[in-house]
């Protein structure tokens, strides 16, 4: 489970100027941000422009590479299906299916009651044991519909 | 007529000097090192397939398609990013090749729009092109797969569209945008099959997109178009010719459908521009053909009478017989008129023959008198020529950057794009200036030193540098001795060397550290190839030209003078504003800066024109406001100016128009000095007329016209025709004996005419037989002048001061969406940006005043009140506050005041006390002024036909 400060543009800019001077520094602030405040605001895009004299537009650019960087807030677990071709051959699909009925929601999609978020990931190397999960920095291998649904319904306890 | 397609050898030129040879499809070619192979096959005629390679940017190698076969080397390498090698043998041609170029373009088209037909970029689209180019005929992968077809427009940039449909994100517009531009405002969002075109998080409105349009002239298809071609359609012809906005002088083709602008876009052999462009030039052209345009002459008796529209001929007779009545009446100076540094050159010169030989009387100044008089005054004294030292290529030789009192990346948009290029190549930059401009501090370009320092105190500072050079011996000795007068130098470093020129002494009065005026120094003097660019922060104000004489000496003591990469360059704001001084606009100077009590020349002119001339200068332009009130001066003809907006002391300049009694204005629109006249010409823009103008390099670039004059004559033939009604007739049926003529009088311009100039592309003068290709370096082998002289410059502050009542300092600017006055910008979509002028005021000062950002605040000095909103920014420095001078609701100059330069008048805009209160609207001088305006610049309904 996550927890996140709330924004504050104060203690982002202490963030952003203790690691300013690191060499490529957009990628360590980006992640400290994320880490903070749970994702990357447009005046955190801003900041990080302004503080590497970079435009915004560059720092976007990098923010919407990474699919983990995270322009809203997730749910409080973060839930990710592999989605590569070693779990889809081992039926990975059927339990996607699964998993979006039980919480209502599609990739990228968070629970109403903001407990969980739903993110498809390729991939996270453990095709030997696949397919596989992951539950915040937990991973699950092996997943059938039986450890699909322990596992969500641990997340929304 | 046909439309200009430059070649695209698809990557930029190599200047090494080495030479490669190779083998490209069994013919040997020779190219420098460097070159890649796509150019090197596209300079002997073969072209390579491609897409993602344009030659303005650097090879990039994303689209696959330029792929070549070498032998010996295995796989197929891109032809844009593989090097020429000795002896290589390339082939672009083979069955492999088509096939795999065929591959990828059908992956291309598997995800693009089949709507060729009914697709703005039809007959203009590279992509379109190469499919033809690679043979398709199929897409075996049919067209229902995952695709970006339905992804949605971006209108929102008043100026062009972007519709990611049809983009193959070969990112040509993000390169263009960093590259070429230097603003990085686009970016790839995203990525693999999600990657996009993105102004960053925003639209292309509201992000960092200062519509250069370089992005829209690098797309190879139609995902970036003007909205101007969506509309009306491909153009069918094209005619090359020069902005008329700022001094640059970009090249521009004027494309062209029938007597209809479609686009202008910017010409890659311009070599002011190299195929770049700003907003202006680029897209603010719409005013040419704006409804406000006035196309027919129009008289009033009165300046409270409705104008009455009248022929040409009933025009021209009145102005002559108002003329001739005013001087019998109140003497032969009692006329006078401005010539248009918005105008060229040939109808410059004719204004100022008008004025000199069929007025009898030297009353012409130019609107030069409020800008870069001193930079005339100051570089001819110091160096012997009026005019800055080098060309624009310059800059990339230059190691040190120095901008002093100039804000290029918002008033010459295409060199400061230039200048961005260089420093994040490496150059230094040194700023100077009250406020924290853009050189300073932005994306990839930071200052090393930025001298914040109080409106009206550059001669302290220049004084300062120097200082710091003379006494810890970074004087280039060597230089000195062989260029310069030597004991004019050791008076001059005595002077320099007291102790109240240190930087010590001098950075409490202008509020600036004195550790960074050594800094300063030090990296001007030691820093390699350090060229100095500077404007209307150094030449408007009292020690205008004292400055300007401080720049100079500065550049001499250093040795930075006289070669590529360093010199003393005035950016100059307006398109022609070199060419009208060139043209003899000053009242004590005829062409080439030859004064008219000198006899000789004038005795040549006279001969010349047949007529005697006076031997005394007129007056000049606050001089004719003067003698107006003093009832001497009683008649004018103004062509291309409007003084009542720009110059300083608006209430003045009112009350001096007011006073005479025949105001002829000559223009575009019904402007503010129109208010106040009685004679209307409908003038004809630069779309519609012949010519030459003069940029800030001394490059006299061609003017052609693309369109009929809306009101049926050039500027040149309605002056013809005062003159022959004046009794001065003149006869020219082209401007080009216009030119012969000049270049007949003028020795600087000895070797310059059309013919020349259509061979040389463009002409920088000097250019006669010593240099017969004109001059892009001034000064290169000893000065002009003979010695460099080294003129003492005592800092004496300005008599406008600070005080209890008037507590802060005003300073005046632009802004890159609007250009000077704002006749023909306002008059465009550029008003999205930028439509209104705004107070720029320091957080501190505001909250003093219990001013909030958008609050109407009242500025008030001791000339004048006008009230406008606040911009609270940290930009402008406690104490200082700034805004633009583009609006007339605002009209900043009643307030600015008629203190002026010492040697040349221009008046002091860059300084004025004030203070600054909330408020709840406009003044009264506001108001009254809107009354006046309403009731001055009503037109007469046309009466029926008899």
């Amino acid at each position: 489970m996550s927890s996140y400060s709330a924004w504050d543009e104060k203690h982002a800019g202490e963030i952003i100027d203790g690691l300013k001077s690191t060499a490529g520094a957009t990628l360590p602030i980006l992640h400290a941000l994320q880490g903070a405040f749970g994702h990357i605001t447009e005046r955190a895009v801003e900041m990080i422009a302004d503080a590497l004299n970079l435009s915004r537009a560059e720092v976007h650019g990098v923010v919407s590479f990474y699919h983990d960087f995270r322009r809203e807030l997730p749910g409080r677990h973060v839930l990710k299906l592999c989605r590569a071709e070693a779990c889809q051959s081992m039926g990975a699909d059927a339990l996607a299916a699964k998993a979006k009925n039980a919480l209502g929601v599609d990739w990228h999609g968070t629970t109403a009651d903001g407990r969980v978020t739903l993110e498809p990931v390729f991939c996270l190397g453990l095709c030997s044991c696949a397919p596989a999960a992951m539950i915040d920095d937990k991973l699950v291998a092996r997943l059938d519909e039986t450890s699909l649904a322990a596992t969500i319904a641990k997340a929304r306890a | 007529m046909t439309l200009i397609k430059e070649q695209d050898f698809g990557t930029p030129v190599s200047s090494a000097a080495q030479t490669v040879r190779l083998t490209i499809d069994g013919v040997s070619v020779s190219v420098p090192a460097g070159t890649s192979i796509m150019r090197a096959a596209a300079e002997r005629g073969v072209s390579v397939p491609k897409l993602c390679a344009t030659d303005s940017l650097q090879s990039f190698g994303s689209c696959r398609l330029c792929l070549v076969e070498i032998e010996g080397r295995s796989g197929t390498p891109a032809s844009c990013t593989t090097p020429v090698a000795e002896g290589m043998v390339v082939h672009t041609q083979t069955g492999n090749l088509k096939k795999l170029r065929r591959d990828v373009m059908e992956l291309y088209i598997s995800d693009h729009p089949l709507d060729c037909l009914t697709c703005a970029a039809n007959g203009d689209c590279e992509l379109q092109d190469m499919a033809g180019a690679v043979g398709l005929r199929e897409v075996r992968y049919g067209y229902d797969g995952e695709n970006h077809i339905h992804d949605a427009k971006d209108t929102s940039n008043p100026y062009f569209d972007y519709d990611p449909a049809k983009c193959i994100v070969c990112s040509r517009c993000v390169r263009a945008c960093e590259d070429v531009q230097g603003t990085y405002a686009l970016t790839i969002e995203g990525r693999g099959f999600d990657s996009r075109v993105a102004a960053g998080p925003t639209n292309f409105l509201e992000s960092e997109c200062v519509s250069c349009g370089a992005c829209v002239q690098a797309c190879p298809t139609a995902t970036l178009i003007e909205k101007s071609v969506v509309e009306i359609g491909q153009p069918e012809h094209s005619v090359v010719t020069t902005c008329a906005y700022c001094g640059v002088g970009c090249a521009f083709k004027a494309e062209m459908r029938g007597n209809e602008v479609v686009r202008m876009v910017p010409y890659k052999d311009g070599k002011a521009n190299h195929g770049h462009s700003c907003v202006k030039g680029r897209f603010a052209w719409g005013y040419a053909t704006h409804r406000d345009r006035i196309t027919k002459p129009m008289i009033r008796a009165k300046i409270s009478d409705p104008w009455q529209e009248v022929s040409w001929e009933t025009a021209i007779d009145h102005v002559a017989s108002e003329f001739k009545r005013i001087q019998k009446t109140y003497g032969k100076n009692s006329i006078g008129g401005i010539t248009s540094s918005r105008c060229t050159n040939e109808e410059t010169y004719l204004v100022q023959k008008l004025i000199r030989a069929g007025f009898g009387n030297n009353n012409v100044d130019t609107c030069a008198r409020v800008c870069h008089s001193p930079t005339g005054y100051g570089l001819k004294t110091t160096f012997g020529t009026s005019a800055g030292t080098q060309d624009f290529d310059s800059v990339d030789e230059a190691d040190v950057i120095m901008v002093i009192g100039a804000n290029p990346t918002d008033a010459h948009p295409v060199f400061a794009s230039r200048m961005k290029k260089r420093i994040r190549a490496g150059a230094k930059v040194v700023v100077i200036d009250p406020r924290r401009i853009d050189l300073v501090r932005s994306p990839h370009v930071a200052a090393q030193v930025h001298l914040p320092l109080k409106p009206g105190t550059n001669v302290a500072i220049a004084n300062a540098l120097a200082h710091t050079i003379v006494t810890e011996g970074l004087v280039d000795e060597k230089f000195v001795r062989e260029r310069c007068d030597w004991s004019e130098f050791e008076g001059w470093a005595e002077f320099i060397s007291q102790p109240h020129n240190s930087p010590e002494s001098v950075g409490p009065v202008a509020g600036v550290n004195p550790q960074d005026i050594r800094s300063a120094a030090r990296i001007y003097a030691k820093g390699g190839n350090a060229a100095i660019y500077y404007g209307l922060g150094v030449t408007e104000h009292s020690q205008g030209t004292t400055m300007v004489m401080c720049l100079a000496n500065l550049a001499m003591a250093t040795g930075n003078i006289g070669r590529r990469g360093v010199g003393v360059n005035p950016l100059r704001g307006q398109n022609n504003v070199q060419g009208s001084c060139d043209m003899g606009s000053f009242p004590h100077e005829f062409s080439g800066y030859r004064h008219v009590g000198d006899d000789a020349t004038r005795a040549m002119f006279e001969t010349m024109w047949g007529v005697a001339l006076d031997a005394e200068p007129g007056l000049r332009i606050p001089n004719m406001f003067d003698a107006a009130i003093d009832g001497a001066f009683k008649g004018i003809y103004v062509q291309g100016e409007d003084m009542v907006q720009s110059d300083p002391n608006t209430e003045h300049v009112v009350a001096g128009f007011s006073a005479m009694e025949c105001v002829v204005v000559h223009d575009l629109f019904l402007n503010e000095t129109a208010k106040f006249a009685h004679v209307f010409l409908p003038g004809a823009s630069f779309l519609e007329k012949d010519g030459t103008f003069t940029n800030a390099e001394r490059r006299i670039s061609r003017v052609r016209k693309v369109m009929p004059p809306m009101s049926g004559k050039a500027d040149w033939e309605a002056t013809l025709e005062i003159a022959k009604a004046m009794g001065y007739p003149m006869s020219y049926t082209h401007p080009s004996e216009i030119m012969d003529e000049i270049a007949r009088v003028t020795p600087t311009f000895a070797g310059v005419s059309y013919g020349r100039i259509e061979e040389l592309g463009s002409i920088q003068w000097p250019c006669n037989d010593k240099a017969p290709e004109g001059t892009p370096i001034m000064h290169m082998n000893g000065f002009v002048r003979g010695k460099g002289k080294f003129i003492i410059t005592e800092y004496v502050p300005t008599d406008e001061r600070t005080g209890p009542r008037f507590p802060l300092l005003l300073t005046t600017g632009r802004i890159l969406s609007q250009y000077n006055v704002g006749a023909q910008t306002r008059r465009t979509e550029n008003v999205l940006w930028h439509g209104e002028d705004r107070l720029e005021i320091n957080p501190f000062d505001a909250e003093n005043r219990g001013i909030r950002d958008g609050d109407f605040v009242k500025v008030q000095s001791r000339a004048g009140a006008t009230s406008l909103r606040a911009l609270i920014t940290d930009r402008v420095a406690p104490g200082v506050v700034y805004t633009t001078f583009h609006h007339p609701s605002t009209q900043i100059n009643v307030v600015t005041t008629d203190f002026s330069d010492w040697a040349t008048n221009c008046p002091e805009y860059k300084v004025t006390a004030v203070q600054v209160a909330p408020s709840n609207g406009p003044t009264e001088w506001q108001e009254h002024y809107a009354e006046l305006g309403k009731a001055n610049t009503r037109i007469a309904p046309p009466t029926a036909a008899e």
